[in-house]
């Protein structure tokens, strides 16, 4: 079955949008995702008709939201495939999901020495916590290196995994060039030497099926936000032995079992990692979301999304003095590319008052960037709502600042 | 000329033009015509780190007014900064001070201002008024 993208696009009330009286080209979702429809409806359904804060109250509405917070567990638990629900827990985004493991974990297995496995492509975000933790606890941080294709060096890897290593974090998918890498084989490696693994989905979770069963990753984390859901919503996935096994981040509110002044007992999983009120709207508007991509059909999303990809790739291609940034084997629907002399924040500015919205810069990954040799890039990244139309616009974009530039 | 008559002076150019494309040209006109900055400036301790595009920024009194020169790896923010030495350059430091810069509101470039445009406008005015307040209190002395 093949998707009706028109029919899809009004789904997303935004996508009508017009910016400097041009109709709004979106090509930012690695950024974020916009909303469909239905996932704004619940939202407003919620707050108006059901608001209530959840466990331990003992009304109607308490109740009842309570019930549809914990299905909406249920549902994201479903759509990655974890083994149970309470290994399922509710953050604010994947920084947070990120954080929470690298201080807990931290906590528990990190002293003096030990090592810590990142690689050269990973996101802020996948970076700085766990130098914090190191900086902490006298830690080394070890980052895996990458080809000039964008691609993880698995051979160095494996020569760098040692019985000091402790953890390995690295993303499924990279933010900034698109490349997605074999998590597969990075964990198989990391378990044959009894080193866990977590994973960023961050960039992976909108494209395409993810089985944490199948990948048998340790740690899962992605945001809402990036999957069509709303803001302020993320996820961390753990296998409960990790999970009952490191202490809790963050405290207070639902994940304590018993308080004295004296001592506190901590409540069981998931409830141990949800200190304070969770964002239930945005939990239950995740689900939505969540439900809403299932209907369009995971594998109608990863072809029609390939075919953008592919068919951006050539056209961009044959731009004279456009060079794509990242040409990995397998990608996912990013393109991040430079223009011949010319700074890809003044592209930016000019593809952007085009009426077209791209990223330009180092997106979050500075140290990528200075792998690659480059001040940052411009950065195109599709979703199953943009079309072939749009791509062609962007490359007339791309004519025009060559023209004023060059 | 004072600092208010080229402010005004440049409202007026950009008055002519309806459309952005128009204002980006004229910008990348105006990066073409800024003098070059001596080499020497162009260097770390100079560099305004924007996000984005990276400015570097001299200033030096010469009398009793202040010369600044500046550079952008960026042409659009090179152009911009073209326009601030324009309105601020050879002004004495005390009214690089107390002047407002509305000339960047009425020609629409309010929108770099913001702290996250990262283009360094916002850092670029920052800077230059910075070094209008140390060398005012060296012209007071």
């Amino acid at each position: 079955m093949s998707l009706d993208i028109q029919k899809i696009r009004k789904d997303f009330p935004i996508l009508s949008q017009q910016v400097y009286k041009k109709p709004l080209i979106y090509f930012d979702n690695g950024a974020t995702t916009q909303k469909p429809r239905v996932v704004l409806d619940e939202e407003i359904k919620i707050y108006t008709q059901e608001n209530s804060n959840i466990h331990r109250g003992v009304h109607f509405l308490s109740e009842q939201l309570t019930q549809r917070y914990e299905d909406a567990r249920k549902v994201v638990q479903k759509f990655i495939n974890a083994p149970n629900d309470h290994e399922v827990i509710f953050t604010s985004g994947t920084t947070e999901s990120i954080n929470t493991i690298a201080f807990s974990f931290g906590e528990k297995y990190v002293y003096e020495g030990d090592e810590i496995i990142i690689s050269t492509l990973e996101h802020h975000a996948n970076i700085v916590p766990w130098q914090m933790l190191c900086e902490r606890k006298k830690a080394v941080l070890k980052v895996i290196p990458i080809n000039e294709k964008g691609e993880i060096l698995l051979d160095e890897y494996e020569k760098m995994i040692s019985p000091k290593t402790k953890i390995v974090s690295v993303n499924h998918v990279s933010n900034a060039l698109g490349t997605v890498n074999d998590v597969k084989s990075i964990i198989e490696i990391a378990h044959q030497n009894n080193v866990p693994v977590l994973i960023d989905g961050a960039q992976s979770i909108q494209h395409g099926k993810v089985d944490v069963q199948e990948l048998d990753c340790d740690f899962y984390v992605f945001s809402g936000h990036k999957v069509y859901g709303p803001n302020g919503i993320g996820v961390i996935y753990g296998k409960e032995k990790w999970l009952n096994e490191i202490p809790p981040f963050m405290t207070g509110g639902e994940m304590i079992k018993k308080v004295t002044f004296e001592k506190t007992t901590f409540n069981e999983l998931p409830f141990k990692f949800e200190a304070g009120t969770p964002n239930y709207v945005a939990a239950i508007g995740l689900a939505t979301a969540i439900e809403y991509i299932q209907q369009l059909g995971l594998e109608n999303i990863v072809a029609y999304e390939k075919e953008l990809l592919d068919y951006a790739t050539q056209k961009l291609e044959s731009i004279e003095g456009l060079k794509i940034i990242g040409t990995a084997e397998n990608k996912v629907s990013v393109i991040s590319f430079n223009l011949e002399n010319i700074h890809p924040y003044d592209a930016g500015m000019v593809i952007d008052k085009m009426g077209i919205a791209v990223r330009t810069g180092h997106h979050c990954a500075e140290p990528l960037m200075q792998r690659l040799n480059i001040e940052g890039t411009i950065r195109a990244s599709f979703s199953f709502y943009n079309t072939k139309e749009e791509i062609d616009k962007l490359c007339e974009a791309i004519m025009t600042v060559k023209q004023m530039f060059g | 000329m004072s600092l208010n008559e080229r402010q005004n002076e440049i409202i007026e150019e950009f008055s002519v033009f309806d459309d952005w494309m128009d204002k980006y040209n004229y910008l990348i006109e105006l990066s073409k015509d800024l003098p070059e900055i001596d080499p020497k400036y162009k260097a770390q301790q100079y560099l305004i780190e924007g996000c984005q595009s990276k400015v570097w920024l001299f200033a030096d009194l010469e009398g009793d007014v202040i010369r600044y020169s500046a550079d952008s790896d960026a042409i659009i923010t090179k152009g911009i900064a073209a326009l601030l030495i324009r309105v601020l350059d050879r002004q004495k430091p005390s009214d690089i001070m107390n002047n407002e810069l509305y000339f960047i509101e009425r020609i629409g470039l309010q929108q770099n201002l913001s702290p996250t445009r990262s283009n360094g406008l916002l850092a670029m005015v920052k800077q230059m008024k910075l070094y209008a307040m140390a060398y005012n209190a060296k012209v007071g002395k």
